[in-house]
């Protein structure tokens, strides 16, 4: 089946199997491998992208679902040369150690931030609650989110 | 991890989703977010050959005041439910127990009729409808039919829906924004419950109901019955696993899940009571 997304802000337009996931069509049809698979069952959130701006794993919608609509990966989160306020802030704050969690992470905290702009801490975790590091770096993430609320 | 391969097939509205039952019978599943389908569909333990996809019928995305009572239309997600003013104030606890399912991510896709047509006993939103006596509305190709909830499910996965059917709507009482309370045992924040406990205040009474204790959602009637007696909590909650047929997997036997069930009861008639 032909489907239209708009990725990262360009048209895609691809020839694709009803059964294509959407990570799938986001690292083989776009070429995007910045999105990670990571259980494959809808727990550790590292497949998390935006669609319509909003945070869903990739690993269980199905591209034909995206037809029509805007999704967002971890390469299309900052324009240019300079990083996201949310991936400065994990710089920062080292909120990461091996990294295959993060962009995941990064695109969670971004969705996060756009429903709540001024999250507590406990929100910060509790919103968090769909991503899962396992290098146990929840500490300097949820510290990295509450340094990107407050930057903007 | 990629399911089987199908026929997809979008549908532009419910008559073309009933339409599309009927052409292709009981081989043919209905997906709207997806949450709790395509998981089974990737492990292969379903293999629909045709997959309708309701999630564009944004027509049936809603929250209203019906007078008598609140009518949310079937592909409302779990992230509107949660965000509902209306519901907040009208009958706040299925708000509170949406903002409980899953993640962020899955809220954001999951819808109460996918979560309701899918009779899963884990889920926590099957609960709180049975122990509202929500009505379903349900689409045939002889029109329409409403439905009890306590009629509805019927086993593990298992619905009184036909398979040429599709669930439109949910009606639920007011139930005001308060005097409910919901225990959700579970070992990770965003996993299923192990067991769910839910109570809550209905006209004066208190009905209580189980997530995970059998094959379907269940209503914990000895629990309820010895409240109307004037039992107090604990006493109460003695009753919770009576009549239940706790699974016993990874997470729990059937013994720990009925002492689950007593503790989290009683947690739930006291906080619904405050």
């Amino acid at each position: 089946m032909d489907i239209s997304v708009t990725v990262n802000g360009r048209d895609e337009h691809h020839d694709v199997e009803p059964r294509t996931l959407l990570v799938q069509y986001l690292r083989e049809a776009c070429e995007l491998t910045g999105t990670k698979v990571g259980c494959d069952t809808s727990s550790c959130g590292a497949c998390t992208v935006l669609v319509d701006g909003e945070s869903v794993k990739s690993c269980t919608m199905l591209a034909a679902q995206a037809d029509g609509r805007s999704v967002t990966t971890i390469e299309g989160l900052a324009p240019g040369a300079e990083l996201h306020a949310v991936q400065q802030a994990f710089r920062e704050h080292h909120g990461l150690q091996c990294g295959f969690c993060t962009a995941g992470m990064v695109m969670a905290a971004v969705s996060l931030l756009d429903e709540i702009p001024d999250p507590t801490e406990a929100e910060v975790r509790l919103g968090l609650e769909g991503n899962l590091c396992r290098c146990t770096g929840y500490h300097n993430i949820v510290k990295a989110v509450l340094a990107a609320a407050g930057s903007k | 991890m990629i399911p089987a391969p199908f026929d997809y097939v979008r549908a532009g509205s419910a008559d073309e989703v009933v339409a599309a039952l009927g052409e292709h019978g009981d081989e043919a599943k209905v997906i709207a977010g997806g949450m709790s389908l395509l998981p089974l569909m990737k492990l292969r333990l379903a293999t629909p050959t045709v997959l309708v996809d309701a999630g564009r019928l944004d027509d049936l995305s809603y929250v209203r005041d019906a007078g008598d009572h609140i009518a949310i239309g079937a592909l409302t997600r779990h992230r509107d439910l949660e965000t509902s003013q209306l519901l907040g104030e009208a009958c706040g606890v299925l708000r509170g127990v949406a903002a409980e399912v899953g993640d962020n991510q899955v809220r954001h896709r999951g819808t109460l009729g996918g979560s309701v047509a899918h009779g899963d006993p884990a889920s926590d939103l099957p609960a709180v409808l049975l122990a509202l006596d929500a009505t379903f509305v349900v689409q045939g190709p002889s029109g329409r039919r409403e439905l009890a909830a306590a009629a509805f499910f019927e086993g593990f996965l298992e619905t009184a829906l036909a398979p040429d059917e599709l669930l439109t709507e949910v009606r639920v009482p007011k139930t005001g924004p308060d005097a409910w309370a919901y225990q959700k045992f579970n070992r990770r924040a965003q996993d299923w419950a192990i067991v769910g406990a839910l109570a809550v205040q209905v006209a004066g009474a208190t009905r209580v109901a189980l997530v995970n204790m059998g094959t379907t959602p269940l209503r914990a009637s000895g629990v309820e019955t010895a409240l109307a007696e004037g039992a107090a909590p604990k006493a109460a909650a003695a009753h919770a696993a009576e009549g239940t047929e706790a699974p016993a997997d990874l997470n729990a036997s059937s013994e720990y899940r009925e002492h689950l069930a007593r503790v989290l009861v009683q947690r739930a008639i006291e906080g619904a009571h405050v």
